[in-house]
């Protein structure tokens, strides 16, 4: 049942796991993937060819070590990559896909189905749930609706809420599917389309949120793509900036991968994410009496998610008396940072979650 | 574990040891302007106490974290207020009293999230100080006091005497002090506050409401 109320019939969750679990079933880390990643957290991406999407963080001996701990991700409700979404089957015919009929999805609900997954795999507590961006929303959730089943908490880069810019990117994003003659009102699908162009469009404007300005003038600055000036108005339509082309390239390969009724369904649901407006919007009531031990990171640059969203985070654990730690990392790299390789970041979670297991008694 | 968790506090400053000293074990702690976390560190190992910190400098936030210790980024001033009532059995403030924009509204907020509050500064009535200020009439520099008066942090120097008036004034008991030397030992002026606000370097201050 989710909370619009509707009832999916059927729930698939899928899912990688790395590592192994221990005997006391302790060891596990959930992780929660950002807007339009996975679950091949760690390992070739089966679509695009491309190493897993936090393979600098997850790994044997990395930040969040496969040598210590049973780490799992899954696809999100309403993703594209095999967890029940818009493509999937409404019933027990294949043929017939849920597309623009799939329920309206929240935060809560993709958490509920990691829940039911983590419960089918035996596991009572977690001993980290771990994710950026949006992923940093789940975690946020995982901590309030599942207290005493999430040791450790870290989210990363993100916010207790999406604030109207968020929702203002997301909207353009939405609006450029809409405008795609290919979208069909949503019935793409139907016969084997896709509003690439408007799904494109959508994956650039978002990209643009993701760097920062420093980011962008270092990669690219001004710098035209050839060195032909040419001033024929076939020019001018082309693309000319090497940064113009950068944004197309993201835009094409994205397409490749991903659904855009499942791309309209998560926006929506972190657009529809607040979480302390269940709690008469006092955050901290969210998070009373919890004996999670958090980590807040957050990245200088990162304007999507500013460092005040996960102070604004900070201060409500604080007041409900949590064990918070808090650091602001120093990148330039926007909101990206968080998968990228950014050393002092790596050693933060890695202290963190070596800190944590000492305290849950995972040594030993 | 060392392997896994650097022991941070191993080089601990001798006043922070004086400070762990008068902190029982398995209380609730928060100390602000933790630094590298190496009070903090003690504390949990050595104490079994829940101790927590909050340092304004990120380096030196990053750096504690790293080494698994829960410090938040934040700053005296400003993060104190959220906290609820009674959230501590102790709140340290080591040496960063004269250096918060309003001292006597932290000192307030230590004593409303705990019980106790553990404050040591250094004393500018220090005789060296004094006789600095006299003959050269010019500010004075000092080990303890090491910095120009256009570069240094501390915005608020007070002397021990200027403390125990403060602590009056607000109503709050004094369950122990002591004078200590640069080096954070203690120091023989124990008995007389006069001769502590002369030769102390720095104090160590224990104080509850009344």
């Amino acid at each position: 049942m989710l909370e619009c109320g509707i009832a999916l019939p059927h729930l698939e969750v899928a899912y990688r796991t790395y590592g192994t679990l221990n005997p006391d079933r302790t060891n596990a880390i959930l992780i929660c993937h950002a807007l339009t990643a996975d679950q091949y957290v760690a390992e070739t991406h089966p679509l695009t060819g491309r190493p897993g999407w936090w393979d600098q963080v997850v790994g044997a001996g990395m930040a969040i070590d496969t040598d210590r701990h049973f780490v799992i991700c899954t696809n999100v409700l309403g993703g594209c990559m095999g967890t029940t979404g818009p493509r999937s089957p409404r019933g027990k015919d294949p043929a017939d896909v849920w597309g623009t009929d799939f329920p309206p999805v929240t935060i809560r609900d993709m958490v509920r189905a990691q829940k039911r997954l983590i419960d089918r795999l035996g596991i009572d507590k977690l001993f980290a749930v771990v994710g950026g961006s949006m992923g940093g929303m789940q975690v946020l959730d995982w901590a309030a609706a599942y207290p005493d089943h999430v040791f450790a908490a870290v989210p990363i880069a993100t916010a207790p809420y999406h604030s109207a810019q968020n929702i203002a990117f997301n909207e353009v994003g939405r609006q450029a599917i809409f405008a795609d003659p290919e979208w069909k009102a949503g019935r793409y699908w139907e016969d084997d389309g896709m509003p690439t162009r408007g799904l494109a469009v959508a994956r650039m404007v978002a990209h643009i949120t993701y760097l920062s300005e420093e980011a962008l003038t270092r990669k690219f600055g001004r710098r035209q793509r050839s060195t032909e000036t040419a001033s024929s108005m076939a020019a001018l339509f082309s693309d000319k900036f090497e940064v113009e082309s950068y944004l197309q390239h993201q835009g094409s390969t994205f397409v490749g991968r991903f659904d855009a009724n499942s791309y309209l369904t998560i926006t929506r649901a972190c657009d529809y994410f607040d979480l302390a407006a269940e709690h008469g919007d006092n955050l901290s009531a969210a998070f009373a009496g919890t004996r999670t031990r958090f980590c807040l990171i957050s990245f200088t640059s990162d304007w999507l998610y500013p460092t005040s969203a996960s102070r604004a985070v900070a201060r409500a654990l604080n007041a409900a008396a949590a064990n918070v730690s808090f650091v602001e990392i120093v990148s330039d790299k926007g909101h990206d940072a968080f998968l990228l390789d950014e050393p002092d970041f790596h050693r933060t979670l890695a202290g963190f979650l070596r800190g944590c297991a000492e305290h849950a008694g995972l040594n030993k | 574990m060392t392997d896994t968790v650097r022991y941070v506090a191993k080089n601990m400053r001798l006043d922070l040891r004086l400070i762990a000293e008068m902190i029982p074990a398995r209380t609730k702690v928060l100390d602000i302007g933790s630094g590298d976390g190496s009070l903090i560190d003690h504390l949990f190992r050595t104490k079994g106490c829940d101790a927590r910190g909050i340092e304004i400098d990120m380096a030196e936030v990053t750096h504690a974290v790293a080494h698994g210790l829960p410090v938040m980024q934040g700053d005296a001033d400003s993060d104190l207020a959220q906290y609820p009532d009674g959230a501590f059995d102790y709140v340290v403030l080591s040496r960063t009293l004269q250096a918060v924009e309003r001292p006597r509204e932290v000192l307030r907020q230590m004593l409303r999230i705990g019980r106790h509050a553990l404050v040591s500064f250094p004393n500018f009535g220090h005789w060296l100080v004094r006789m600095q200020l006299l003959w050269s009439g010019r500010m004075p520099m000092t080990s303890v006091w090491a910095k120009p008066w256009h570069e240094t942090p501390n915005i608020h120097p007070c002397t021990i005497r200027d403390f125990f008036v403060l602590c009056a004034e607000e109503g709050y008991v004094v369950e122990k002090w002591l004078a200590v030397d640069e080096a954070g030992q203690r120091s023989p002026w124990r008995r007389s506050e006069g001769l502590a606000n002369l030769f102390g370097e720095q104090a160590l201050f224990q104080l509850r409401k009344a």
